[in-house]
């Protein structure tokens, strides 16, 4: 079953074809899925207390329905330190098409890893797991397998990475929390699974895996045109 | 719905048949299938008349036997009726052979029949098929019989979306000794689809391996064929094409652009134990040969036995590349080999894995060594690496070799080139069951075929 606010979200959603950033955060949340701490500042006057709220340094997204991919068109900053910087970025964000807020988050440095769905036509949701971040299509060191998935398709897609080594602890680096991405990834292929019939594909990228966390740092669904 | 008509009909009418063009393929397909078949055949035309002395019924139910396979090579238009007659008559499974339905546009004629189809669970191949061929017992396919290269009978059931693949494909199992029990051309696949002979194979007590050419699934039977081929308690082989295709939309999500069509059709099958892509022909017939010979699964380390070192060399390459493991041999085996190796071949040959008996070597140091690998509990498969030109080889060391493999329950494949002149020494691994390849990466991928197949 589909929570009602999901699917309340997912509605709402619908005439952009795709969910905004806070929405598909709070999907994951509702789902169990770790996400940072976050709130959105909608006026001036919420930016410093937002911010301190958070904690700083910060991540400053833009929300805007008109602008789908964020960090190419400038909608993202990292590391903000501080209530003045914060409302310059505000200020600059404010300017751009559709802006509908500032998403304000903490920053969770680890490991970049991409978790995606797609809904394939032959074979119904896949899962695909990889190292993320912006370079995620250059190296495209992915696995991908038909979801759900269970303990055995999890292990053998982290299994079938080719820098796996970077995630099991390399040159004095402490490993990421296997048992939180494991977790992660069978309880997102879950809800993959309940989605089906709205979802065209979802990607979390980057998500930060840190020794103790896996927590979904961005995330985009794209809804189906059609049923 | 009941495919055994499809495969081994009593009777059979060809409906389409012409009185002056002898070249049309319902014309083909009644006179082998009346002469060279058991399958009782009779020709149909509304028109009636006569075909060499044979009467043509005027319609299904004209003729005096209750028809149990119809093959029809009638104009698209009428196929909808006919098949409809079909169903009236009692007639229990049919071929579409003719062209012109959904590949032209024509859903219409496509959705009338699959309509009828459905209601009446009879099982349709086609339309734009070649059909079935059943050694020994139908062949619908529209080619002249002087034409085409049948394989033996044997274990391999073959089915394919192409024609003109499946006809290739069965020279290419005639050439390798890869024995057929069926092959299914089924084109458009409006109704019978690649699922249902699936199923229908999996029960099926002629195929012990079952192999697919696919160029894409419909919506969602991609997932329904891949669970069901996990569940199959027998090998299923697929070689996909249209790897390169579907690249070009635009995508929104990184998911999406590198989860492509065949990088996802690809991750499903390896995902599913039992389900084996073959990345083209030469694994094709590789995978089909060795899992036609052996029903057993190993989990890599091979013995190779050669009489050149370079042929060695190449298959430790070849294994390497498939992640199979090429196991140092043991000090007592070595001894044990060197000690019963001829005089001659003990000074020179390099007795490890591989083991390299030179071209000094002969029948009794290949039947040794060979014996000795298969004793040895670490090797799982022996690859004998064969040159028949080598002075010492006799004709017949292929069925002496065989024994050995036999005796000790331990799966041999070889290599031999495939020319006529050695035909004797191929054969005396065949007939006995032993699978030959005509190339040492051959060889290499049968074995890949035991290390990717589960426990059956």
């Amino acid at each position: 079953m589909v929570k009602k606010e999901i699917l309340t979200i997912l509605k709402t959603s619908e005439k952009w074809g795709w969910v905004l950033e806070p929405d598909a955060k709070r999907i994951f949340s509702l789902e169990g899925l770790d996400v940072p701490k976050f709130s959105v500042a909608k006026v001036p006057g919420d930016v410093s207390r937002i911010g301190n709220e958070i904690g700083y340094p910060v991540v400053a997204k833009i929300v805007s329905p008109e602008v789908l991919h964020k960090s190419d068109s400038h909608g993202v900053e990292v590391g903000v330190t501080g209530d003045k910087d914060l409302k310059k970025v505000f200020d600059r964000f404010r300017k751009m098409e559709g802006f509908a807020g500032m998403l304000v988050e903490e920053m969770i440095p680890g490991t970049e890893l991409i978790i995606g769905a797609k809904h394939d036509y032959q074979f119904g949701p896949m899962i695909l797991l990889g190292f993320g971040g912006t370079g995620v299509e250059i190296y495209k060191d992915v696995s991908l397998r038909m979801a759900p998935l269970d303990e055995n398709d999890v292990n053998s897609m982290i299994q079938g990475l080719k820098a796996k080594k970077l995630l099991e602890g390399y040159r004095g680096t402490k490993p990421i929390n296997m048992k939180a991405l494991k977790e992660s990834l069978i309880t997102f292929s879950g809800l993959v699974m309940k989605l089906k019939d709205y979802v065209e594909s979802i990607d979390l990228n980057p998500v930060m895996c840190t020794p103790e966390r896996c927590v979904i740092a961005d995330a985009r669904i794209i809804l189906k045109t059609e049923k | 719905m009941n495919l055994q008509p499809l495969f081994k009909p009593k009777t059979m009418a060809v409906i389409g048949v012409s009185t002056t063009n002898e070249r049309h393929p319902a014309n083909v397909i009644y006179s082998k299938n009346h002469h060279r078949y058991p399958v009782e055949t009779f020709a149909v035309n509304p028109r009636g008349g006569a075909l060499k002395g044979d009467p043509i019924f005027p319609a299904i139910s004209d003729i005096p036997e209750q028809i149990e396979l119809a093959v029809i090579a009638a104009r698209a238009d009428y196929v909808p009726d006919i098949l409809k007659n079909c169903i009236e008559s009692g007639v229990k499974a049919a071929i579409v052979v003719s062209g012109g339905f959904s590949e032209v546009g024509r859903w219409d004629l496509r959705d009338r029949m699959v309509a009828m189809a459905r209601e009446a669970a009879f099982p349709f191949v086609g339309p734009n098929c070649l059909g079935i061929y059943v050694p020994g017992y139908v062949d619908s396919f529209f080619l002249p019989a002087e034409r085409m290269v049948k394989p033996d009978e044997g274990n391999v059931a073959f089915i394919s979306q192409s024609g003109g693949i499946l006809v290739d494909q069965m020279i290419k199992f005639a050439d390798e000794g890869v024995g057929l029990s069926k092959a299914v051309s089924i084109g458009n696949k409006a109704f019978v689809k690649e699922l249902d002979l699936l199923n229908f194979l999996a029960r099926d007590r002629e195929t012990k391996v079952i192999a697919f050419y696919v160029e894409g699934f419909g919506k969602d039977e991609g997932r329904e064929f891949v669970l069901a081929a996990e569940k199959c308690p027998k090998p299923v082989i697929v070689l996909k094409s249209g790897k390169s295709s579907g690249g070009q939309r635009a995508v929104s999500s990184h998911t999406a652009s590198m989860a492509g069509d065949y990088q996802s059709f690809s991750a499903a099958l390896a995902q599913h134990d039992g389900v084996i892509e073959a990345l083209n022909e030469l694994e094709l017939v590789s995978f089909c040969e060795s899992m036609s010979s052996y029903q057993t699964s190993i989990n890599g380390n091979i013995g190779i036995v050669t009489g050149s070192g370079g042929h060695g060399a190449l298959a430790v390459d070849a294994c390497s590349a498939q992640g199979l493991s090429v196991p140092e041999l043991g000090e007592v085996t070595k001894k044990e080999i060197e000690a019963h190796l001829s005089a001659s071949v003990k000074a020179i040959a390099s007795i490890r894995n591989p083991a390299d008996l030179t071209g000094s070597a002969i029948d009794d140091d290949f039947v040794w060594t060979v014996r000795a690998l298969c004793t040895m509990p670490e090797i799982e498969c022996v690859i004998a690496l064969l040159l028949p030109y080598l002075p010492g080889i006799t004709m017949d060391l292929g069925s002496r070799l065989s024994n050995v493999s036999r005796q000790a329950g331990k799966p041999l494949i070889a290599y031999v080139p495939h020319v006529d002149k050695y035909r004797m020494l191929i054969e005396g691994f065949e007939l006995n069951g032993i699978p030959v390849s005509p190339s040492i990466e051959g060889a290499v991928l049968m074995a890949t075929a035991l290390r990717r197949s589960k426990p059956w």
